[in-house]
């Protein structure tokens, strides 16, 4: 670096500035900045004390000291960029990538016709060219910067969400694709490329054999990042993707050891029997030690993730750190780093997934899309960027064999190997699935790094060239007609849906079906030895990796946890239930809502929010007192937590709720007619139950305002325990619900004559409402000085003052301090509220208080007594 | 093997062969293993079932078994042995057909023949669920199901199974019958009904198991 370039990255936009150090960015530190740079620096610099020159660089410690003699005035303004240069540089190439497809998104009409991939590397072009033209360097996608750390990203993404059945079901056919396939592909390239370059002689002549075969080896390779790029565009069937997406990323141990096999002989230019041996087990070694440290590196994930409990902050890092240092280890000895760290997101994610939270689970995808996508962007953008700088050895024969030859041995390999597997496979291989397969083997970033890593050899920018074209070929011309192909042959997509109980009930149901059948049959196949992993799995490994009963869950329950979640967050967010699919939007075609809703009013949505908001408010204040400040726990939002609390809580009674109906309505349907009469008369009768009990108990009103909350949530977590109770004792239970609902209404209009009647369809809410004011009893003081009155409410929780005039309209604030409307007028000695929601109507008899409020066709009665 | 000589000849095969799609080979290895559960009897009983250790301990095992003597099972749209029922034995030829419902569809199908294949399957799953033979799988029939499924993992699966099922079947009437009146009641689900919920579970493709073409039951017992 002189001072030039430096000047020059000053003024020509940032572009520029990130071009010159940015091969060697992640390598280089700061620190290593040249005294030549530190000098130039401080001739640029406004006014720079001595002091912060010998900050800023080693070289400069011996100066320190004499550079004190001359004072300088105080340094008000300093530049330094060199400080923060290579992070600097790092984060703006990060953000014109993320810009980058950023803007593509919002130009919906190209996204939809070209891959996002290929426009990433026509801006990686353009950016070169740009670098090109102000006569910088420009940056080489580096094969250091590329192996530790753009790639790893997207491998853990696809190697922990990897979709398990899907792979294991067809697992034989990746590997057979994979490894066979892959290695047909690297010697038919590599050995029909030597003979084109015997024939063709001239430039080509000097290309030897096994540099041909090394060729072929790194040619061959489909890649994952390039698939994936694509294949989640187009959103092929899950089959069809896994064989493609599966096959690139396990063919990475084949082309690991060809690769060094390769360069190892075209270095020394002799091959023995021996090396061919040695070379055949270097691919176990590689293959299986890869997804052996994979394997124990997920282990150790999984049994860490299962004391993380007390400290949910770092859990999600766990599983990032293993698995790089999977990935990091497996690169030590050249294993197949790819297999490792696929092995190790398979293995940690069903006992990671058990053990962290959710708020966890949601942190490690997102991370993870996060990282990959950023990743991919970077990657294509760097292609792109090489691209224009590197230097190029254009052979037109050479080039256009390469990319015939790849096209050629895919289609051939495909079809050949289909042939066979067919044979064994239960779900055959279409003409169609063939052409996918093969039309999808698309090349990309790590042929190119592997071409970078080459020795420098004659040869090298010569095969750099014909790497880059054959990926640019594949990802443009391929990448852009395969969405149109999928959609001109009709290939089956993938289905958008989301799993529904009954689809895992069956899931579930045929693979013990199966299992038994190859049991009658008497032989082993595919289902036996997955039933007996299964059963060691559950036997051994979960009471070893997962914390608490959860080991214990069958995967049924698990899915049926997940999906109640779903929902149960799903209905916090969209607010009403209505909207729900599922269990909610059940209940609207199932029949006791309908004939519910002709015995009791109807609350309009808007209510239902409203009583929503209050409850929440509520119980947020109280937890919020409750908690203290803790650097490890997530205290967050305490919203959130709430979300996640109500509408478990919901969910759960919701469910009861659902169940009481099923009992009722889908095996006795014969009742049917008679409920609501029953119902009817219950309804009143506990409503009077109630108001005598109330009598009773008004000022015995000792309960802290704290405590009553937390009660209103102990209810919730014990309802599932209540569950059994209510399911067997339908008709009971049945009658004491709706005693309870009554009573709810009542008790909180006892407290608060303004307050709208609530009355919720909600089941979840009535029971908390029911807990809440029944602790809480109000006291409430009615003085009158002519016209005007001042009623004052007094709970534990707030007290309440409202004051009117009769037969003026005043705003009167409610107990949850939502403020309206509200008429008094005095009738034969009675007080009546009238607002355009419910009619209440207070009157004193004797000692009583007795009030009657009116909603709808519903009425309650309560009595009060005098204090 | 003493049992050889008692083997079906191969006219009797032909017969087989054409009724289920068995190729001779694989009928013959399903028949020695056929007279391996029967100990070499002509029929087979529910008794021999337990033989099978494979069998112990899958959790749907009553409902295998049962699958295997219920006359829904043998395609028999006529004559005798056609209707409904369980039989307390069944010889070569039901075990057979019984058999023949996992049988991978051949490569080579239109979508018609697809279709017949798909609705065989999903009747043969559908039966097992029926356990009253009413056309419907009730509530009752469904929670029995899903009990079944869960009946490994001890109380907690007890507890859930009928949250799960009562679920499920709740799914299954929205699905199926979309808007109901309120005094109306879903009374179980139909084969109609149970077509179209598992429209998308492409049962074709996946209720299948090999069938060797190569004898080896003599390594398993």
């Amino acid at each position: 670096m002189n001072e030039k370039v430096f000047l020059h990255s000053l003024f020509s936009g940032y572009i520029s500035l990130c071009s010159n150090t940015l091969t060697h960015m992640f390598v280089q530190a700061y620190t290593t900045c040249s005294t030549e740079t530190l000098s130039s620096l401080s001739s640029l610099s406004l006014s720079i004390s001595s002091h912060i020159m010998s900050l800023l660089g080693a070289s400069q410690d011996t100066q320190g000291p004499t550079n004190v003699t001359h004072k300088k005035a105080f340094p008000v303004l300093i530049f330094n960029y060199a400080h923060v240069r290579t992070p600097f540089e790092i984060s703006l190439w990060i953000l014109l990538a993320l810009l980058m497809k950023l803007g593509f998104h919002l130009i919906p009409r190209v996204s939809r016709v070209v891959p996002e991939s290929c426009l990433l590397i026509v801006v990686g072009l353009l950016v070169g060219g740009f670098i090109k033209a102000i006569g910088e360097k420009a940056p080489a996608l580096d094969d250091t910067l590329f192996f530790l750390y753009l790639l790893p990203p997207i491998i853990l993404d696809a190697g922990y969400f990897l979709p398990i059945r899907p792979f294991t079901e067809n697992v034989g056919t990746i590997l057979v694709f994979a490894v066979v396939g892959t290695l047909w592909n690297a010697f038919f390239t590599g050995g029909v490329m030597y003979g084109v370059c015997q024939l063709e002689g001239g430039q080509l002549a000097g290309v030897d054999l096994l540099s041909c075969l090394l060729f072929g080896a790194i040619v061959s390779a489909v890649d994952p990042v390039a698939v994936l790029a694509v294949f989640e565009e187009i959103h092929i069937n899950e089959l069809l993707h896994i064989l493609v997406f599966g096959e690139s990323l396990l063919n990475d141990a084949v082309t690991v050891v060809l690769y060094h096999l390769f360069k190892e002989f075209s270095a020394v230019g002799t091959v023995t029997v021996v090396d061919g041996v040695l070379a055949v087990v270097c691919f176990f070694v590689v293959s299986l030690g890869g997804l052996m440290v994979g394997a124990i590196y997920g282990v150790l994930g999984a049994f860490t993730s299962r004391f993380t409990s007390h400290t949910r902050v770092i859990e999600p890092l766990f599983v990032f750190l293993y698995s790089y240092m999977a990935y990091l280890s497996a690169e030590v000895f050249h294993l197949s780093g790819i297999m490792s760290l696929i092995a190790c997101g398979v293995t940690m994610r069903p006992y990671v997934e058990a053990n962290v939270s959710h708020k966890s689970y949601t942190t490690i995808k997102y991370f993870l899309k996060m990282w990959s996508s950023v990743s991919e962007t970077l990657i294509f953008i760097f292609l792109g960027v090489s691209t224009v700088a590197g230097p190029h050895a254009w052979n037109w024969t050479f080039v256009v064999v390469t990319v015939i030859l790849c096209l050629v041995s895919r289609v051939m390999g495909v079809i050949g190997l289909t042939y066979i597997i067919n044979k064994f496979r239960i779900v055959k291989l279409t003409k169609k699935d063939q052409f996918i397969v093969a039309y999808g083997g698309l090349r990309g970033a790590i042929a190119y790094s592997l071409g970078f890593l080459l020795p420098n050899h004659q040869m090298k920018t010569l095969f750099l060239t014909a790497i880059i074209t054959v990926v640019f070929f594949t990802v443009f011309v391929q990448g852009m007609t395969i969405r149109p192909l999928v959609e001109l042959l009709a290939v089956k997509k993938k289905k958008e849906t989301r799993r529904s109980i009954n689809e895992e009930i069956h899931t579930q149901f045929l693979d013990h079906l199966l299992t038994g059948i190859e049991g009658v049959c008497g032989h082993y196949g595919h289902h036996h030895w997955k039933d007996k992993l299964n059963r060691f799995n559950k036997t051994y490994v979960k009471r070893w990796l997962i914390a608490g009963d959860r080991s214990m869950e069958p995967q049924l329950i698990s899915f049926y946890n997940k999906m109640e979640m779903r929902q149960a967050m799903l209905m916090v967010e969209s607010g009403s239930s209505a909207r729900l699919p599922g269990l909610i939007s059940m209940q609207n075609i199932q029949p006791k809502v309908e004939s519910r809703g002709r015995t009791l009013p109807k609350i309009s949505k808007g209510r239902e929010e409203e009583i929503r908001r209050i409850l929440r408010a509520n119980l947020q204040q109280t937890k919020q007192r409750l908690r203290s400040y803790s650097r490890h726990d997530l205290m967050g939002d305490p919203f959130e937590d709430m979300n996640e609390n109500l509408s478990e809580m919901r969910f759960r009674k919701q469910r009861v709720e659902m169940e009481r109906r099923m009992s009722h309505y889908l095996t006795v349907p014969a009742n049917r007619q008679e409920t609501p009469l029953v119902r009817r008369v219950r309804f009143e009768s506990d409503g009077q139950d109630y108001t005598s009990k109330e009598r009773s108990d008004i000022r015995a009103c000792n309960i802290g305002p704290t405590s009553s909350f937390s009660d209103a949530i102990s209810v919730l977590d014990e309802s599932p325990p209540l569950r059994p109770n209510q399911m067997s004792q339908g008709g009971a239970r049945r009658r004491a619900e709706h005693g309870t609902q009554a009573t709810a209404d009542d008790a909180e209009e006892t407290g608060e004559p303004q307050t709208q009647l609530r009355r919720v369809s909600d089941p979840a809410v009535p029971e908390m409402m029911i807990k809440m004011t029944k602790d809480v009893k109000p006291v409430t003081t009615i003085k009158q000085n002519g016209a005007d009155f001042t009623i004052e409410v007094k709970t534990p929780m707030r007290t309440n003052v409202n004051s009117f005039s009769l037969g003026k309209e005043t705003e009167i604030t409610a107990m949850d301090g939502r403020k309206f409307k509200c008429t008094v007028r005095e009738e034969n000695g009675k007080l009546v509220f009238e607002t355009d929601k419910f009619t209440s109507v207070r009157e004193i008899q004797g000692e009583d208080m007795v009030e009657t409020v009116t909603a709808g066709s519903a009425c309650l009665i309560r009595k009060s007594k005098r204090v | 093997m003493g049992a050889l000589h008692s083997l079906p000849d191969e006219p009797q095969y032909v017969d087989l062969a054409e009724k289920t799609g068995f190729s001779f080979e694989q009928i013959g290895i399903l028949h020695k293993r056929f007279k391996q559960l029967s100990n070499n009897e002509e029929t087979l009983r529910r008794e021999d079932f337990n033989t099978i250790p494979d069998l112990l301990c899958n959790p749907i095992r009553s409902q295998i078994i049962e699958a295997f003597f219920d006359r829904r099972n043998f395609r028999q749209s006529e004559g005798e042995g056609a209707g409904a029922g369980a039989v307390r034995e069944i010889g070569f030829g039901e075990f057979l057909v019984v058999m023949s419902h996992f049988r991978p569809p051949s490569v080579r199908l239109n979508d018609e023949q697809r279709e017949v294949i798909r609705m065989e399957k999903l009747r043969f799953l559908f039966n097992m669920h029926d356990t009253d033979n009413d056309g419907t799988i009730t509530l009752e029939e469904y929670r029995h199901v899903v009990e079944e499924l869960l009946s490994r993992s001890g109380a907690l699966g007890k507890e859930t199974a009928k949250g799960i099922a009562d679920a499920a079947m709740l799914e299954v009437a929205s699905i199926s019958m979309g808007h109901m009146e309120p005094d109306e009641f879903y009374e179980g689900i139909t084969f109609e009904h149970f077509h179209k919920l598992l429209k998308e579970f492409e049962i074709e493709s996946r209720m299948n198991i090999h069938f060797m073409n190569m004898d080896t039951t003599t390594l398993c017992k």
